[in-house]
């Protein structure tokens, strides 16, 4: 548990869409789907899923609806909308361009700067 | 349309509430169910696996109210809980919560007196169409009165005004068959109602048509509160014929009831055309010299700027200064204000306005204070209770929004109190008539733009006091009070709060200071030599022209009411003049020097006011003749023309008094009078005016219809004021009579000043009451503090003394300070009063010594009882209980 890394703020919410990309999911779902595209190197308070769930809903990047879920439980599943899809392609090269100036700005070794 | 959007949302978010709720509730459940089975799988009994779930789920409530909050639908519902919140626990502390709603009562209700004061004198406009453009003409230096030819001359002359009208306000007797009463004319030129664009509430307006020269127009115009009270709404009353001071006028019209006439305040009872002025006044309508005309004003036409109206008043004033030099001086112009007569009137209401508005802020601002040091306290107080919900995962924003919700409660609470009671008071103060003599009517009743202000003060002040305690929240680390308890006390040397107290303190002793610096000048203007005795003196006001009198027999009747007035028993003189001093406005004149012989205005060499008077009345008075001799009956129209000066007069024509006597000056027709005494200076015109020049003439010489009778006695005012109204009655029982004491007379030229020492006083008491409940506020704060220390003073033998001072010494220092910082700013705000009220000086002992005492009386009073809890503490309970 020790290694895992805290999330930079933000970045929860690219997380979620990436998640739910692959196909509906309810939370909890999302949360084992998190983990299991990160290799569960990332640290998150479960319940912290909610608030950003909910107010990607109300963004219009998500649509909810009530389904029975594989242990036929009730559940809320979440899906993409076509803004949601448009979105995650957005952010995800903007945190490829970032990630890669970052990696690239601390690679760097003293002599070649 | 965003706004509407956001408002359906948070709305309908608002009534499907529990809803949601229900739903995140349920969708949380089936998250830790589904994490439960998990752990079930990986083979933990049930009951653990739900319960590991919910460890592994974190702050369940916590998340919830992010879920609410990400929805963003929870704005007015968690208005609503704070609110609820808020008011269980001002209902826990009801003591706190009354003074609280208490004070903010009394500020916000004193700072809505006054608003609503200054709205109904200087902010609405006068209640005609279009009164943003309706300016009055203004002589540069001298006033707004015209004489009638000017008036014409303006009128028709003149390219900037719609249509310039003239009014003139004077006393008639009516008589509708019954009784004559007195009442209050305002004489219009013909275009009045028709350039103000006003329309008749019943029958019609007299017009410009209707002027034919001289009398020509003999009708009134009723206003709507006149026809109401004296005509029971009779609507049979166009086309009747009544007497105006015995001359029949034709009765054609009501005017609208919102409309009183054009100076705000003076209501007259109805109108009439000014070019019948001959058969109501005395003035001359031909006579060019003789302004007597009060006002002129008209709409400016549409765009046609003020300065460019004013250049073509003066070029009109230079030439009627050419073609009339002997009647007209010096013509230029500005605009004015025509409600509150321009400067005249407008200028000290204006700066007295402002000065109440002033105190009345920093009575606010002292309440503000005051609130802000309870918010403080109150929360330093729950300091582990805000410390227990933060360490419990409540956000600061929350407890912050919780103390705010708090403080905007009670202000507005505390603003509806105030505003009710000063709509109250302004009630009263609108249906109040200061003067019965005449027809004063101060309509500030509140309207819309009040309320509004009353509210945004409330939120303002709630918000400022509110604010108090935000960096005390915003500072307290839960760890550290939850470990050591609250009374650990951070011992700052001075704190915001004492900071707050030495301020409010001294705005108190400001408003002390000055309130009795007023109230000390106005006793004193009161003692002031008159010039005239006050005392023992009552007044009986005629106008023989109400009665139909005219030329000798006016002047044979006088000789009557003279007479039987005199042998009233007890009645020592009686007097005759025409008007009195400080009484209505004297007229007054340019006189000249004897050898001047061009009698063109620029040669004067004073102005004076003029006083007809009977040879009695000095005596009568209780004026004292200086030197030479008072008139007697010889000095009639046959005989040479006599005056009596003041010393004023005489040595601004002659150098000085002695060379005065016998010596001759001239009147603007080229009369010759000659000095045959000199009275002493008095007060004329008003209580703080510049020295004036003065004249007396035999009433002989000058007629008048309308007099006073000036009676000196001993009796009781009231016995003797019913002996003078029977005795006149026998004479004449048609001839309307007003009787009161030369005392009473003077209320006009004492309301100001009167006014000024009520507003101080009340705003005084305010602000003791308010430094009352901040000192107390804070030393028994600070006792119920330290209690424990004190405990253990007394328990190791600490003389009361000591414990006095270990538990107020704080407060007293304060109080100290405080009074002197707020003294010496009253002693520099003085010269302020001195506008209003006469001889209003600091430097005065009685003053110092009492703001001193005061002072310390307030404060004795505020630590009073904290200093008996003090003394009374029992160690061995205190020590018990912790």
């Amino acid at each position: 548990m020790t290694d895992q890394a805290q999330l930079l703020p933000g970045t929860l919410d690219l997380l979620i869409l990436r998640a739910v990309s692959l196909g509906p999911l309810h939370g909890y779902g999302i949360l084992l789907r998190i983990g299991q595209i990160s290799d569960n190197a990332l640290l998150i308070e479960q319940g912290a899923l909610y608030p950003g769930l909910f107010r990607l809903v109300r963004q219009g990047l998500l649509k909810a609806n009530w389904g029975t879920s594989d242990n036929n439980r009730r559940a809320k599943f979440y899906e993409l909308t076509a803004t949601g899809r448009k979105r995650l392609r957005e952010e995800t090269d903007n945190w490829n361009r970032l990630a890669t100036a970052i990696a690239s700005a601390l690679s760097q070794q003293p002599e070649e700067v | 349309m965003k706004l509407l959007d956001w408002l359906r949302f948070r709305i309908a978010t608002l009534f499907q509430g529990s809803e949601v709720d229900a739903e995140i509730e349920e969708e949380l459940r089936s998250h830790i169910q589904h994490c439960a089975d998990d752990l079930e799988r990986s083979g933990l009994g049930r009951a653990e696996a739900e319960r590991r779930a919910r460890i592994e789920f974190g702050g369940r409530e916590k998340y919830k109210e992010g879920c609410h909050e990400a929805l963003g639908g929870n704005f007015i519902e968690t208005v609503i809980q704070d609110v609820r919140f808020s008011l269980r626990r001002l209902r826990k502390s009801p003591g706190f919560t009354l003074a609280a709603i208490l004070t903010l009562a009394l500020a916000i209700g004193a700072n809505a007196v006054v608003f609503s004061i200054m709205n109904a004198f200087l902010l609405r406009p006068l209640n005609v169409p279009h009164a943003q453009s309706l300016y009055g003409l203004w002589r540069s230096n001298d006033g707004m009165a015209e004489s009638y030819p000017d008036y014409l001359d303006l009128r028709d002359r003149n390219r900037s005004f719609e249509g310039l009208v003239a009014y003139n306000i004077t006393l008639a007797g009516l008589d509708t068959g019954e009784n004559t009463s007195r009442d209050w004319v305002e004489e219009t030129s013909g275009n009045y109602f028709d350039a103000l664009g006003l329309q008749p509430y019943l029958g019609q307006f007299f017009h410009a048509s209707d002027e034919h020269g001289p009398n020509s127009a003999p009708y009134i115009v009723l206003t709507y509160t006149f026809w109401h009270t004296h005509f029971q709404d009779d609507r049979g009353v166009v086309g009747r014929v009544v007497q105006v001071n015995k001359r029949p006028f034709t009765i054609v019209g009501v005017a609208p009831p919102e409309f009183h006439g054009t100076l705000l305040f003076f209501n007259p009872d109805f109108f009439s055309p000014i070019v019948n002025h001959e058969q109501l006044g005395a003035n001359d309508l031909k006579a060019r010299g003789d302004r007597w005309v009060f006002m002129v004003m008209g709409h400016l036409k549409a765009g046609v700027t003020p300065a460019q109206a004013i250049a073509d008043l003066d070029s009109i004033g230079a030439e009627l200064e050419r073609n009339y030099p002997k009647d007209d001086g010096k013509m230029t112009f500005t605009l004015a204000r025509p409600s509150l007569y321009g400067d005249y009137l407008g200028r000290p209401v204006r700066e007295f306005l402002t000065a109440l508005t002033v105190l009345a802020g920093l009575i606010l601002l002292a309440a503000c204070a005051n609130l802000g040091s309870l918010f403080a306290a109150r929360a330093a107080d729950r300091s582990r209770e805000v410390a227990l919900r933060l360490a419990l995962g409540s956000s600061r924003n929350r407890i912050l929004r919780g103390l705010f919700t708090e403080a905007v409660l009670i202000s507005l609470l505390g603003g509806a109190v105030g505003l009710l009671g000063s709509v109250v008071l302004l009630q009263g103060l609108s249906s109040w008539n200061p003067f019965p003599r005449w027809p004063i009517h101060l309509s500030v009743a509140p309207d819309a733009n009040v309320y509004g202000v009353a509210l945004l003060l409330a939120l303002a002040s709630g918000f400022l006091f509110g604010a108090v305690p935000v960096r005390q929240v915003l500072l307290t680390n839960p760890y550290e009070i939850v470990k050591a308890g609250s009374n650990r006390r951070v011992g700052r040397r001075i704190t915001a709060r004492d900071l707050l107290l030495v301020v409010q303190i001294a705005i108190c002793a400001v408003l002390v200071t000055s309130s009795m610096v007023a109230v000390r000048g106005l006793a004193r203007s009161l003692h002031d030599n008159f010039g005239f005795d006050v005392q023992n003196t009552m007044l009986a006001e005629t106008d023989l022209s109400m009665g139909g009198y005219s030329g000798d027999r006016a002047a044979a009747m006088q000789k009557r009411m003279v007479d039987a007035v005199e042998s009233i028993p007890g009645v020592e003189s009686v007097g005759l003049a025409d008007t009195i001093p400080l009484g209505d406005s004297a007229p007054d004149s340019l006189v000249f020097a004897d050898g001047t012989s061009d009698l063109r205005p620029s040669n004067s060499a004073a102005d004076a006011l003029i006083f007809n008077i009977s040879p009695e009345y000095f005596h009568a008075a209780r004026t004292a003749l200086l030197s030479g001799r008072t008139f007697t009956l010889h000095d009639d129209k046959n005989s040479p023309r006599v005056a009596i000066v003041n010393p004023n007069f005489a040595r601004k024509l002659f150098g000085s008094v002695p060379k005065a006597l016998g010596s001759y000056y001239k009147m603007r027709d080229g009369t010759r009078l000659q000095v045959v005494g000199v009275a002493e200076d008095g007060k004329y015109t008003g209580l703080t005016e510049d020295p004036q020049s003065v004249m007396f003439v035999p009433i002989l010489q000058a007629p008048s219809s309308s007099t006073y009778l000036v009676v000196h006695s001993n009796r009781d005012p009231q016995q003797l004021g019913a002996a003078i109204r029977s005795t006149l009655r026998q004479l004449d029982a048609g001839l309307p009579v007003y009787v009161e004491t030369r005392y009473k007379e003077l209320d006009v030229m004492l309301f100001g000043p009167r006014m000024a020492t009520l507003a101080l006083g009340v705003m005084g008491v305010m602000g003791a009451m308010l430094a009352i409940t901040g000192i107390f506020g804070m030393a028994a704060y600070s006792v119920s503090k330290r209690l424990r220390e004190l405990g253990i003073r007394v328990a190791l033998g600490g003389q009361r003394k000591e414990v006095l001072q270990a538990a107020l010494g704080r407060a007293l220092q304060l109080l100290a300070f405080g009074s002197a910082a707020g003294l010496f700013l009253g002693i520099l705000a003085t010269p302020v009063l001195a506008f209003i009220v006469d001889q209003a000086t600091p430097r005065d002992p009685l003053v110092l010594a009492g703001v001193v005492l005061a002072m310390a009386l307030l404060g004795l009073m505020a630590t009073w009882i904290p200093a008996r809890r003090a003394l009374s503490v029992d160690p061995m309970i205190l020590l018990r209980e912790e």
